[in-house]
């Protein structure tokens, strides 16, 4: 067996494996980022929460909700309101929360987004960056009081079960199912912004948003909807993530740091780059885990810091 | 450039520092009777966040540069300090200085890569540097990673005063806490500080008037992270014990509540900010639990709307005077 | 006359001395992990069991006022150390327990002993707080590593399990859960070839459990507990590692984790605990009272037993000494004299280091067909009787202990 550096090949591709799947939950989640940073000049500090309230989401549309319902006891002249939970089964699959979560919480994002963003309108962006901070702890708060923190559990679909022997390793089907399947969405967006009149618009409302409006095209609504289609964006990447990782309240603040850092790492507003570079860090990542483990966490905002150092506008960004 | 500090329209009002003074006065009395109702060991708490609170608001409120790393300060200095006083064996007084000094230079090498930018760059940027931090002390040995360094000794300060008797203790940090307050208001009246409003409110024109604005804005950036590891330093000495908690980003976030609260670029902002939020977190959080986080998430969404200027830049901008 | 009044004097003197300093007041201070990663085998349900052992004990109708108080330590030593002074300082508090999480327990034994409280501990593991970290005011009770260690290491190893690689939770206690394990591994002819430092919480354990797999280690032991072993468990199952002929080693295991697993993924999994809801009439009883009275009908777990149990042999101590003190290395003292008998532990004692003896149990997870009734999860493999369960006091590091 070929060895590199007292590593054999086979944990090296091993490992190359687990980072393209954690890569692909970096890209993801970089691109929502990169979208609404790049269209909008917000920061969405939210994006965290709202990924795991993606994963929430696909949890209650395969488990249910418990809906508060209010009925009156009692006989004999006196009626007591009594407040009770009934316990709704929805039972929806996998497959169909991919599509609805999105819809759902894209949907909360379109209102946060006419609701509380508008009014930061003309103000410095980092007005927009410390409310959308101050709703992830609202959001995450929320859900820890009602869910604790230890999270739910969420089976992986039936189709995608078991493992494939590719002689390195077992890798399990449905990792390898994300990978795919996040490498579809990423490049479908790119393909979407760049190549496309939609995303030509987009494009040309953020650079010049009073022209673009004169041509009678409605801006703000093109605002939300693209906010929305961000935050739909996280939530797809919570819905990939909860038969993997537990769902949990805290999920959302674990992972945020890391895919800031990639954006920062790609450019701020670049597309392609936080795809590219969301791939590239979860493969760099898997690697220092075999070499250094120790430093697997920081290598991250090391590279950040380089980049830095050497190109400040970010590997495929434009001098802002 | 930055607008972050709606404040800087006050300060164009009659800026006469006979308010802030006998504001100062109330305050520092206040605070020396205070340990008499209330227990020293929370007012200590109170006080080193507020020293915290107030080096972060001299970056962001007077400099225009907001900073959501500055947790690395704060807790990189407290872990040398328990550490130096703990292992080493040294003098309290020695300890915190030492902790400071490191905040500093730690202060000057993240400077240099943060100023490259501005506005949300630099705030992305200060944010990954201190997570960057936050895993190393996770991982590095003398720290314990999660269990952190416990049972530090409060020692005699200059071989005469005994820390452990908590009122001496609590009059030292009491003492420390009102140094670090006038270093910074000194900063802010002087020509350093003029120098630095100036950078805030047009950054091109400071430029052309021929100042090295890096270089001023580097200085505010190693002041403001030494006062943090002063804060952070004593901290661990009175607290005797070191943690990951203070080095975590949710240390970054609160701060950054405390001063948005309380007002930015005002002085008694911070403070006023940290002994609210310091207060909520210890008598309400027994009865409230993890309902604190949504309150202050709400507290984070209400301020940015409608109360920009903080409690004490409102009551300033309502008494147009300068606080 | 003057003979009267002095006598009277000096009758009340007494009296006043009397009453300061032993009184039927009673305050307990609940100290846990209540919102995250161990909440389910501690928390609120440990909660609870304290408050059952003050009902059990009867001596509220006896006239003794006996307040119980808790808080959330959220798993951080400087939270847990700041309440706990408050505690002492401000609220009046006796004794303190639960504590889960080593470090915080550590961290917290320092405080109790400045304070000279008490401190009853079962949520913790770690063997230091009874070695080298043991106070005379510490009472470790359900369990500790070096009985998790000995119990399933051993009987592991006895099996054809000699080559072991951990996967470690990075701090206090994983290590000692570690360093314990590997003690008797290699004690019975085994070897440690690897281990992995995890961070506390880490969600996805894919790549060390990668590791685990090509060091080709016969046991893959997991030096983590709460909702950390849960997870390494469930994609442990995912990628295949007892499928590839490796054995998994659950060092620490609660009722709650084989709940939260499910029997199809939990199935097989052999671990050492001290307590089992439906091992007797006694337990059965306890716990029958017990999840009638939690949120989600769950029957107790080894930390939450053990926080009744020690609960109620304190109050026990408490009436026989006629008063509480407020002197909390006497009442640890008295506990020690006293030998212990409760309905979920049965007979045992508690050492001169803080350690309280009981036997322990080799226990196997049922598979599914086996499991009859909601909770009927463990079957009983063998009983590890007391005076070889914890760790002999000839070997103890604890300054309490005259060699």
């Amino acid at each position: 067996m070929l060895s590199i550096l007292g590593i054999s090949t086979q944990q090296l591709f091993q490992q190359l494996l687990v980072g393209l799947i954690n890569g692909s939950f970096y890209a993801l989640l970089s691109l929502g980022l990169a979208v609404i940073f790049g269209m909008l000049n917000i920061v969405n500090f939210a994006h965290g929460a709202l990924y795991m309230m993606g994963a929430f989401c696909a949890f209650f549309l395969l488990n249910g909700v418990d809906l508060p319902t209010l009925h009156f006891v009692g006989g004999d002249g006196t009626w007591a309101p009594v407040v009770s939970t009934v316990h709704v089964s929805l039972g929806i699959s996998y497959w169909w929360a991919l599509l609805l979560a999105p819809l759902l919480v894209g949907a909360f994002g379109a209102l946060v987004e006419r609701l509380l963003l508008k009014r930061l309108a003309g103000l410095d962006p980092l007005y927009g960056l410390l409310l959308t901070f101050g709703l992830a702890l609202v959001i995450q708060g929320v859900f820890q009081n009602y869910f604790g923190a230890s999270g739910e559990p969420y089976p992986i679909p039936k189709e995608l079960t078991g493992a494939r022997n590719l002689g390195f390793m077992f890798l399990p089907n449905y990792r390898a199912w994300v990978i795919v399947f996040s490498a579809i969405v990423c490049f479908s967006t790119w393909f979407l912004i760049e190549k496309t009149r939609l995303g030509a618009y987009l494009r040309a409302a953020t650079e010049n948003p009073t022209l673009v409006r004169a041509f009678g095209i409605n801006v703000p609504r093109m605002i939300t909807l693209t906010y929305a289609f961000g935050i739909s964006l996280a939530a797809l990447a919570g819905v990939l993530a909860a038969p993997i990782y537990q769902v949990r309240p805290a999920m959302g603040a674990d992972i945020i740091s890391v895919v800031f850092a990639v954006v920062v790492i790609g450019g701020m507003g670049s597309i392609l780059g936080s795809i590219v570079t969301g791939f590239a860090l979860g493969v760099i990542e898997g690697l220092t885990k075999v070499f250094y483990p120790e430093a697997s966490n920081t290598v991250v905002f090391v590279i950040m810091a380089i980049v830095l150092l050497i190109k400040p506008a970010g590997l495929f960004g434009r001098t802002a | 450039m930055s607008q972050m500090s709606p404040t800087a329209e006050i300060t164009g009002h009659a800026h006469s520092g006979r308010d802030e003074k006998i504001a100062f006065v109330i305050m520092a009395v206040l605070l020396v009777v205070a340990p008499l109702p209330v227990y020293p060991f929370f007012l200590m708490q109170a006080l080193c966040i507020a020293l915290f609170a107030c080096a972060f608001n001299l970056l962001v409120g007077y400099v225009g540069l907001l900073s959501f790393g500055h947790a690395m300060f704060l807790g990189s200095a407290s872990y040398v300090s328990a550490h130096t006083a703990k292992v080493w064996g040294l003098d309290p007084g020695l300890a915190i200085l030492l902790g400071a000094a490191c905040s500093a230079l730690l202060g000057l090498v993240t400077g240099a890569l943060a100023i490259r930018r501005q506005g949300i760059y630099f705030a992305m940027i200060t944010l990954a540097l201190s997570q960057m931090i936050y895993f190393f002390c996770l991982e590095a040995p003398f720290t314990h990673g999660e269990d952190g360094i416990q049972s530090v000794p409060q020692g005699l300060l200059l071989h005469v005063f005994d820390l452990s008797n908590q009122t001496i203790l609590y009059y030292f940090v009491l003492a420390v806490f009102l140094f670090g307050f006038l270093v910074i208001y000194r900063t802010i009246n002087s020509p350093f500080g003029d120098v630095l409003k100036a950078i805030r409110e047009n950054e091109p024109r400071a430029i052309s008037l021929g100042y090295r604005v890096d270089q001023y804005k580097l200085a505010a950036f190693v002041l403001s992270a030494a006062l943090a590891g002063l804060a952070g330093a004593t901290k661990a000495i009175f607290a005797q014990n070191a943690s990951l908690t203070d080095v975590q980003f949710s240390m970054s976030g609160e701060v950054v509540l405390m001063t948005l609260l309380g007002g930015m670029g005002t002085i008694y902002g911070p403070v006023i900010g940290a002994i609210l939020i310091v207060t909520m977190q210890q008598y309400l959080g027994q009865y409230l639990g993890q309902w604190v986080t949504v309150i202050q998430g709400s507290i984070f969404v209400v301020c940015v709307l409608v109360l920009r200027r903080g409690i004490v830049g409102e009551i300033a901008h309502f008494f147009k005077r300068s606080l | 006359m003057k003979s009267t009044c002095l006598s009277a004097l000096i009758a009340s003197l007494l009296l006043t001395t009397a009453a300061i300093a032993d009184d039927k007041i009673v305050k307990l201070g609940e100290l846990d992990d209540q919102s995250s990663l161990y909440a389910d085998s501690g928390g609120p349900g440990s909660v609870l069991a304290v408050n059952m052992a003050v009902e059990d004990s009867g001596l509220r109708d006896k006239g003794w006022t006996i307040d119980v108080i808790s808080a959330d330590h959220l798993n951080k030593p400087d939270v847990a150390v700041g309440i706990a002074r408050q505690w002492f300082d401000v609220d009046k508090v006796d004794a303190i327990i639960g504590v889960q999480n080593s470090g915080t327990a550590l961290a917290v034994a320092g405080v109790v002993k400045e304070k000279n409280g008490v401190l009853l501990v079962s949520g913790a593991a770690s063997s230091d707080l009874t070695g080298k970290a043991c106070t005379p005011n510490t009472i470790h009770w359900a369990y500790d590593t070096y009985a998790l260690a000995n119990g399933t290491g051993k009987a592991i190893v006895k099996q054809g399990g000699d080559t072991w690689f951990f996967i470690t939770a990075d701090y206090a206690f994983g290590h000692a859960l570690q360093r314990d394990t590997t003690a008797v591994v290699e004690a019975n002819g085994g070897k440690v070839i690897g281990a992995a430092n995890v961070p506390v919480n880490t969600a996805d354990f894919s790549s060390f459990l990668l590791q685990a797999q090509s060091s080709k280690a016969k046991v893959v032991g997991l030096a983590n507990a709460g909702g950390d072993t849960t997870n390494s468990i469930k994609q442990a199952a995912e990628f295949g590692i007892v499928a590839g002929g490796q054995k998994l080693a659950g060092l620490l295991v609660f009722i709650s984790n084989i709940h939260a697993l499910g029997l199809d993924i939990a199935q097989g999994l052999t671990f050492t605990e001290t307590f089992y809801w439906d091992m007797n009439d006694g337990t059965r009883a306890f716990s029958k009272r017990f999840s009638d009275r939690m949120k989600n009908h769950a029957e107790p777990t080894m930390v939450q037993a053990g926080d009744y149990a020690s609960t109620l042999d304190y109050l026990k101590t408490l009436e026989v000494m006629g008063g509480n003190p407020h002197d909390g290395a006497k009442v640890v003292a008295k506990m020690k004299e006293l030998p212990t008998d409760d309905p979920l532990f049965g007979k045992g004692t508690i050492r001169i280091d803080g350690r309280k003896i009981h036997p322990a149990y080799l226990f196997e997870v049922k598979k599914p067909s086996e499991s009859k009734y909601p909770w009927d999860y463990y079957k009983l493999l063998a009983t590890i009787p007391a005076d070889e369960a914890f760790r002999p006091l000839a070997q103890s590091e604890c300054p309490l202990v005259k060699k």
